[in-house]
């Protein structure tokens, strides 16, 4: 394999998604949540295709692009949530939802 | 020579993901955030295409980089003049956690990585050409993986029908909002 080996795809898909993460516990704003969590998601895509190269078989990049399809159902769900709330003068702040009640 | 293009490519590429990521997280803008997203997502297509996942590559930029990050911004847009809330709140030493749990999360995976995997992480497979072409792709849905394919077709089905729920026009609530 011409250029890094599988571990140097692993440590960066880790490096994404701690990197996620921290977005997600950080940041208060739920549109930034949602794009941190898609972070999230495209560090495991990046590990399961450096998998599917190690291994030479395509399962793991069928598998990404499962995520992508539900990574899209995701956003879908979340921004509409996120526009119902600015439409009920809500405040968009991931903070002050503190319990289940409408 | 192929070889230094190959890894000159790979760290430009690895770099743009890495700090593209770090600024969809710092940048208080959401709008900004989401500009850095599209170009985490073009590097890591990229990376793709260097670990020869052409199809998921391409895939990348039309579904991601393109249909679902248009979605954000227009959404982003559509709500713009909201003053947006940089940090989550309460007291600093929360910020710190966060920061420390983000921390040890990506040294467990680093640690576990290079104790547990990390002899048999070298000897890769020799691959062929189909590996990762939309033929390869296609065949490995339509036959190894055919249940995931149509569930996946449920998921976006039932996505889109609760999207369309949520911007429903909820007028007694409103009524008694306004």
């Amino acid at each position: 394999m011409l250029g890094p080996g599988v571990p140097w795809y692993l440590a960066v898909a880790a490096i994404l998604f701690a990197t996620g993460a921290l977005g997600v516990m950080l940041r208060r704003s739920p549109l930034i949540v949602l794009l941190s969590l898609e972070l999230m998601l495209n560090g495991s895509n990046l590990a399961l295709v450096g998998f599917s190269r190690l291994f030479g078989e395509a399962d793991g990049q069928v598998f990404a692009l499962a995520v992508m399809a539900v990574a899209a159902a995701e956003v879908c769900v979340g921004l509409g949530l996120i526009v119902a709330m600015a439409r009920r003068r809500l405040p968009l702040d991931v903070d002050r939802f503190a319990e289940l009640r409408g | 020579m192929g070889n230094v293009i190959v890894w000159i490519v790979w760290l430009a590429a690895a770099g743009a993901c890495i700090g593209s990521g770090v600024a969809v997280v710092t940048l208080t803008n959401p709008f900004f955030s989401a500009l850095s997203l599209i170009g985490n997502l073009a590097s890591l297509a990229v990376l793709y295409l260097l670990a020869s996942a052409e199809f998921v590559a391409a895939a990348q930029v039309l579904v991601y980089a393109g249909a679902v990050m248009v979605m954000f911004l227009f959404v982003i847009a559509y709500l713009g003049g909201r003053a947006d809330a940089p940090w989550a709140g309460g007291p600093s030493w929360l910020r710190l956690a966060a920061v420390g749990a983000s921390g040890l999360l990506l040294a467990e995976v680093l640690v576990a990585l290079m104790l547990k995997a990390g002899g048999r992480l070298s000897d890769e497979a020799q691959i062929t050409d189909a590996l990762g072409s939309p033929a390869g792709i296609g065949q490995l849905f339509l036959t190894d993986h055919l249940l995931a394919f149509e569930i996946t077709s449920i998921v976006l089905l039932v996505a889109a029908v609760g999207g369309v729920v949520l911007g429903m026009r909820d007028t007694d609530a409103e009524g008694a909002d306004a």
